[in-house]
């Protein structure tokens, strides 16, 4: 693919209105500017650049799941590093997983914030298609998630929060991973991080995929993009599996609920980050600086609370989630 | 009669005697192996907990008649029997959850994939969950998650073992993200359960797959499987397909991961039961050692070291 300008973003399909209406907006400025005979343009730049923006409003509001799958899977959408070296001073990536790996694909280290050593850890996509290959297209192996949850049991020993970022497709499937144990990596961290004494905060930057992404996604608070999805299963695999034709993966992303507001719905979700007009890709800048005030303010939260307050607290949130019916109280929540 | 009219009878009489034996294995009073063919009565092979005499093979079970098998006679108590799924996606595939739940309820007389209670082995009490594959295919979701919980928190609560039967292709789809965060909300309950210094056992039978396998499945302090089960995360075709290569014959056996340290033993069925009661006594709370280790008494000092003559 050859690229016009280097930093021009590569659009989605609903994307493209909203593009030719800014095109047309440089040409006018392009043609007045050639022309330089004094016509005023300004007014009819003004109304179309209201237009564009409405548009933006309009496209961005009403986005699919579907949709927003896409713009959770944008090739410029900010991973874990572009968020961590944005958001945190004195960063030191930290390597292995002390039984024999070091995985790519998951990523983690010590920095500061505002002044306070953190652990950060989370998928690591490629910004490229040779990243990516190196990346495993941030699909972690065992030896991610025993990486991460050894710098976690760091943190813990130090006193430092944990801050995690969610984005990759699942865990990674291969014979390797099988034979080292994925299943029971990820089993392991599930049940440890209950045990953590320092506070968790777990961020979807981008996709949720699955266990994959379960496997660093127990906190004490859950915060998600706006454009970020979480699934249960990547809406491709379910629509094959369920409808039996990987084409119906719109509809599935539909009907498996992946959407921040969904998930808030369902009370799995604490909090929404808003990302900056046109989504995170087109202001990484902007959608850093989101991150970052949501985390120092959710920090100054849990701060408030003891180890065990905040430990209580884990287990109560996760135990609450779940949808049933019992008689005897004739509940529909898990609120018992 | 001549030889030749026997021979002439007897072909005569061959497609009635197969017939017969065609309505005998419907009625379910043989039971043809999948593994080797060979018909069993079914009487027998019930005798034998569903383990075929001529192969070893381990036919699959319902978690009724697991609880038979695990259970002492008389002592099954059940708890939150009566906890029911609901569609809180109002999810649609090709056809409605809500309907699939309904069919599946008529067709297994269970509410959802697991059963629950305290029981007793061999007169130790147990708490055991046993999830049931005939029900959508053992899938994990909000009643399976809720159900578990409870029982290891009841395990916690009344410091009892706790012991799960697994049987899963994974989290149910149908419920979206509610099913994948039961992973975690089992997992928190198993953590207190272990923090109590309690023992957790988990079974891996035919087939563990998937969120079952990613939490509960691969957490126990010691973990069994039977014989030959299939146990991993991702699906035998979905890493073919990743892979383009083919896999190895016994890859995600239970075999196969025994070798790789993610199983302690592999127990036949029908030593199961006396397995896990042999574990449960060894595990008992050996509690006057573990009192004079902690706090060692005054009066518990060698006589010598006190000062007082000895005569």
């Amino acid at each position: 693919m050859t690229q016009t300008k280097p930093r021009q973003p590569l659009l989605l399909d609903f994307e493209k209105p909203l593009v030719e209406l800014e095109e047309r907006i440089q040409q006018i400025r392009d043609l007045a500017a050639e022309s330089g005979d004094g016509v005023d343009v300004s007014e009819q730049i003004r109304q179309l650049e209201a237009r564009a923006a409405q548009l933006r409003q309009e496209i961005f509001r009403s986005l699919s799941p579907a949709q927003r799958l896409q713009l959770a899977r944008h090739p410029r959408r900010p991973s874990t590093l572009d968020y961590i070296q944005a958001i945190g001073d004195d960063w030191m990536e930290l390597h292995g997983d002390r039984v024999g790996s070091d995985d790519p694909a998951l990523v983690g280290g010590i920095a500061s914030i505002d002044g306070r050593s953190v652990v950060m850890l989370g998928h690591q996509k490629g910004r490229d298609t040779k990243d990516n290959v190196a990346r495993n297209f941030g699909m972690a192996s065992p030896g991610g998630y025993r990486k991460a949850m050894r710098l976690m049991e760091h943190a813990n020993r130090f006193g430092m929060p944990i801050l995690t970022f969610i984005d990759t497709p699942g865990a990674w499937a291969g014979l390797e991973a099988e034979h080292q144990g994925q299943g029971e990596a990820i089993a392991y961290n599930l049940r440890e991080m209950f045990r953590l004494d320092v506070p968790i905060i777990c961020t979807v930057i981008g996709e949720g995929g699955s266990g994959g992404a379960l496997g660093i996604g127990v906190g004490d608070r859950l915060m998600m993009f706006e454009h970020a999805v979480y699934t249960v299963a990547t809406p491709e695999a379910c629509a094959a599996i369920l409808w039996k034709d990987a084409g119906k993966a719109p509809q599935a992303a539909e009907a498996l609920k992946i959407t921040a507001w969904d998930l808030k719905e369902l009370g799995i979700l604490d909090r929404i980050l808003p990302e900056p007009m046109g989504a995170a890709h087109s202001q990484p800048v902007e959608a850093a600086d989101i991150l970052k005030k949501a985390i120092v303010q959710t920090l100054a939260e849990l701060d408030r609370m003891s180890a065990q307050e905040r430990r209580q607290m884990r287990y109560q949130k996760f135990r609450r989630i779940g949808v049933f019916l019992e008689p005897s109280n004739g509940s529909g929540d898990g609120d018992r | 009669m001549s030889l030749f009219d026997w021979f002439a009878n007897r072909r005569k009489s061959d497609p009635i005697s197969h017939e017969q034996q065609e309505r005998e294995i419907s009625d379910g009073l043989w039971t043809k192996c999948e593994a080797c063919s060979v018909l069993t009565y079914t009487k027998d092979l019930r005798a034998n907990q569903m383990v075929c005499p001529e192969c070893h093979h381990h036919h699959r079970v319902d978690s009724n008649e697991r609880i038979r098998q695990l259970i002492d006679r008389d002592t099954w108590m059940p708890i939150n029997e009566q906890i029911r799924p609901q569609d809180p996606l109002k999810f649609r595939d090709r056809k409605p959850y809500s309907d699939r739940l309904r069919e599946y309820q008529d067709k297994t007389r269970l509410l959802d994939a697991v059963q629950t209670g305290l029981g007793e082995m061999d007169g130790f009490p147990v708490v055991l969950g046993v999830m049931d594959f005939s029900f959508m295919g053992g899938s994990m979701g909000s009643v399976v998650g809720e159900k578990l919980t409870r029982a290891i928190e009841y395990a916690t609560l009344k410091r009892l073992p706790a012991i799960v039967v697994c049987t899963s292709g994974g989290a149910r789809m149908q419920e979206g993200m509610l099913s994948l965060m039961q992973m975690a909300k089992i997992s928190a309950a198993l953590e207190r359960h272990r923090e109590a210094r309690l023992l957790y056992v988990p079974i891996l039978t035919h087939p563990t797959m998937g969120g079952v396998t990613a939490s509960f499945a691969m957490l126990g302090d010691l973990i069994i499987s039977e014989p030959k089960a299939t146990i991993g995360f991702a699906g035998r075709r979905v890493i073919e397909q990743t892979l383009r290569q083919k896999l190895p014959d016994d890859f995600q056996s239970a075999e196969d991961l025994q070798k790789h340290g993610f199983v302690d033993a592999i127990v036949p069925r029908t030593q199961l039961k006396s397995t896990l009661v042999r574990l449960v006594r060894l595990h008992q709370p050996q509690e006057e050692e573990t009192a004079t280790h902690l706090i060692p008494l005054p009066h518990s000092l060698p006589i010598g070291m006190t000062g007082t003559t000895q005569g």
